[in-house]
């Protein structure tokens, strides 16, 4: 079976670095520091476990995939920004 | 100063890793706790309660690190019928982040020593396989650091024990997602442990107001995962708080998870030995894991110290029969009580409240709470008849 695009993100800035993500996650694909949290790619199935076990609503899950959802969201946010000053 | 090798290196300085320190350090052996947080005992994941006859075992109470003193739980329903029963003995609510500088200091007093910041990302291993200590991250430079044993201290995201062929996931099932919000500004009594039931309130858990001094508390939640996948643990905080609080002054917010299951079956693999929240060493309906984390840690250090003295290390494998005869059968049991308790809709929690307010509050037990259970729903003894067979 071929690898799957990742289809999980991780909304950066708004993590709480709790680990309740980590603790289910079965593929051991989540990489976890003092403040800085990032899913390892090739691990990854996909499998939502860490979507409903935060407590927080920081992990989204994507069908469409998270390739270049950051840039995406960054323009948003920026869009979103640009529009209150 | 950092050596190259190490007795027993411990990953995580929570209390299950400084206890496990502790322990094994007071028998002479060279201790290194790695905490991958730039402070002991902070951020505070945590309610903060425990009981005063648990806390005695390790530390004497002090001031300190004690917030409130408490001679009472209430159990709450959804509809806001309660029952308030007197605690056996007391019960506390800390203050963690001193509690566990505390901890941290007594395991360096007898010798163990503690670095933070220090993140271990890798085993190293030997030519069997067996982990030969560890390669950290601290203050950003590679190092690898032997050691003969590697005690996993790293909680509810622990991964040391994956490394070491553990099957540590916990089942998304038996996962509370938590948060926590610390207020000031409201008024509570001082004395008492409030608890929230009901599916409406927080399926599959419970609402905590855990008072920190006066007019000050933790109020958290805990939901289980599976029942909640649509709706997040602090979505369901911020409706009780807007229902209950909506003036409280919020000091601080925090996330969490509980592995509200029982012990992991492998405690022990490859030099590598689980204790804590890593071990899943928590009271699976109450979620409290202070104590029997630290009861790990203790049970934990001191076998690894006398492995490590006999250089024998098949007496590693004591430590899980120690703890599956003192706790883990225990846990067992109410892991399976707490499938029938999450299965109890708003309306049962309502009458048992309603039902147990009628009992006079000298008379108030949890005995007879649980006598008007069984009261109002029979089908709690096929529940129980489960536990024990």
């Amino acid at each position: 079976m071929s690898k799957q695009e990742l289809m999980i993100y991780i909304r950066p800035g708004k993590c709480d670095y709790c680990g309740c993500c980590v603790g289910v996650c079965p593929e051991d694909a989540i990489e976890l520091m003092e403040s800085r949290i990032e899913i390892i790619e090739e691990r990854c199935t996909n499998c939502k476990k860490c979507v409903w076990a935060c407590p927080w609503d920081v992990i989204e899950f994507h069908r469409d995939g998270v390739k270049d959802l950051s840039n995406k969201l960054n323009a948003l946010d920026e869009n979103q920004f640009a529009k209150t000053i | 100063m950092i050596k190259e090798f190490y007795d027993i290196i411990i990953v995580g300085a929570g209390p299950a890793g400084t206890t496990a320190a502790r322990y094994a350090a007071q028998k002479g052996l060279s201790v290194l706790v790695l905490e991958k947080d730039r402070d002991v005992g902070y951020p505070v994941r945590c309610g903060e309660a425990v009981s005063h006859d648990g806390l005695l075992q390790f530390i004497e109470p002090d001031k300190k690190f004690i917030a409130s003193t408490c001679r009472k739980l209430r159990f709450i329903s959804p509809n806001g019928n309660f029952s308030t029963i007197p605690i056996e003995g007391k019960g506390y609510v800390l203050e963690r982040r001193i509690f566990d500088y505390e901890l941290a200091k007594i395991a360096t007093d007898c010798g163990a020593q503690v670095i933070t910041k220090a993140y271990v990302y890798d085993l190293l291993k030997n030519e069997n396989g067996n982990a030969s200590g560890v390669k950290a991250l601290i203050k950003d430079e590679k190092i690898e650091i032997k050691s003969k044993i590697v005690i996993a201290a790293d909680g509810v995201e622990s991964r040391v024990g994956k490394w070491a062929g553990i099957d540590t996931t916990c089942r998304i099932d038996d996962m509370e997602s938590c948060a926590q919000v610390t207020v000031s500004g409201i008024e509570f009594t001082e004395e008492r442990l409030d608890l929230y039931f009901g599916k409406s309130v927080a399926p599959g858990g419970y609402v905590w107001i855990f008072p920190k001094g006066k007019n000050t508390a933790n109020i958290g939640i805990g939901i289980s995962t599976i029942d909640a996948k649509e709706k997040s643990a602090i979505k369901y905080l911020n409706e009780f708080m807007e229902k209950h609080f909506p003036n409280a002054a919020i000091l601080t917010r925090i996330a969490g998870g509980v592995p509200c299951a029982v012990t992991i079956g492998t405690l022990v693999k490859n030099n590598v030995v689980l204790v804590g929240d890593a071990a899943h060493q928590v009271n699976p309906i109450s979620g409290g894991g202070i104590i029997t984390g630290m009861i790990g840690g203790m049970m934990a250090g001191e076998v690894v110290a006398e492995a490590i003295l006999k250089n024998d290390f098949k007496i590693l494998n004591e430590y899980p029969k120690k703890w599956e005869k003192r706790l883990g059968w225990r846990h067992e049991i109410f892991h399976k009580l707490k499938d029938s308790v999450g299965n109890f809709d708003d309306k049962f929690f309502d009458n048992l409240a309603d039902s147990c307010s009628k009992i006079p509050e000298e008379k108030q037990s949890l005995g007879q709470v649980f006598r008007t259970a069984l009261w109002n729903q029979p089908s709690i003894l096929i529940d129980l008849a489960k536990v024990f067979i």
